[in-house]
């Protein structure tokens, strides 16, 4: 028997080289394609969320287009009814006034179902003055609303001699301006003057009261 | 032999680095989707949450109809009581 051993594993050192850098290649290729993995199952994990999510969102919002479309069309009848109704009962004129009273600049918007009324200018008329407030502002009486001149005409109210006017209404001796007036009458049962002295209180009715 | 170590400088100097550029852009790009799809869920579940009085829709159609009702009977009263312009 000869001494020599066959070797059981020899190669070159470039073939060591080159295992190593296979080697090399396989655990980069583990390193990183496991971590796409698990970034891929975070992702995975996100979008099942956005899935349940996004489920609900459409099962929630599944009747509201209906809904809308329902309730929209009954405030539309109920618009085109109170329109109707106004423009009917009002004028066209008028409503339109009214309405810009409320919600002022809403004329220049009009009725939705006349047109024509974007083009009407409206009147001045407001709900806070009553009917009796615009007619002492058309008889130019006091009335500060008379400045504004609901009635788009010609302010009938003299501004300065208001006064004046409204102190027409008194009695001839105001007119005068006296110095002083006669007072008005204490009253009361301390007042120097009693009126309607009784002798019969206390006494029996001299005359029944008539049935 | 001469070969062989070329062909090991090609792949330890070219190859390795190519494969490891590649990978590591795959990487960054998947990590990066990541908070983006946990943001869209945070969102999704809160718009979901959101729509939890959308059930309420329901009981404003019928007050709607309920209430343009009540004005159609005021609006026919009122025609009847006022006179035309």
């Amino acid at each position: 028997m000869s001494g020599y051993v066959a070797p059981v594993l020899a190669f070159a050192p470039a073939a060591g080289v080159m295992i190593l850098a296979v080697a090399l290649i396989v655990l980069a290729l583990v390193y990183y394609l496991v971590s796409v993995i698990v970034a891929l199952w975070k992702i995975t994990k996100g979008l099942d969320e956005v899935i349940v999510g996004v489920s609900e969102i459409i099962a929630k919002s599944a009747p509201v287009n209906d809904i809308v479309t329902t309730i929209n069309a009954n405030l539309d009848a109920g618009v085109d009814a109170l329109e109707g109704l106004l423009v009917k009962k009002a004028g066209i004129d008028d409503a339109v006034g009214l309405v810009d009273g409320m919600y002022p600049g809403a004329a220049a918007a009009g009725f939705r179902n006349y047109p024509e009324s974007g083009a009407i200018t409206p009147p001045r008329i407001g709900e806070v003055y009553t009917k009796g407030t615009l007619t002492l502002a058309r008889l130019g009486r006091e009335a500060p609303v008379a400045v504004a001149n609901p009635a788009d005409g010609p302010v009938l109210r003299n501004v300065e001699g208001g006064s004046l006017a409204a102190r027409l209404l008194y009695p001839d001796r105001r007119q005068k301006r006296p110095k002083t007036l006669a007072r008005s009458p204490v009253i009361g049962t301390d007042a120097p003057e009693q009126y309607e002295q009784r002798d019969d209180i206390g006494e029996p009715r001299k005359r029944m009261p008539a049935r | 032999m001469i070969l062989w170590w070329l062909g090991d400088a090609v792949l330890l100097l070219v190859v390795v680095p190519i494969v490891v550029y590649l990978l590591r852009g795959v990487l960054n790009v998947a990590n990066s989707i990541v908070p983006s799809v946990q943001a869209i869920a945070t969102v999704a579940a809160a718009g979901s949450k959101d729509l939890d009085a959308g059930a309420l829709l329901v009981r404003t159609q019928e007050q709607a109809i309920e209430t343009i009702a009540g004005v159609a009977n005021y609006g026919g009263s009122l025609d009847v009581i006022l006179d035309d312009a």
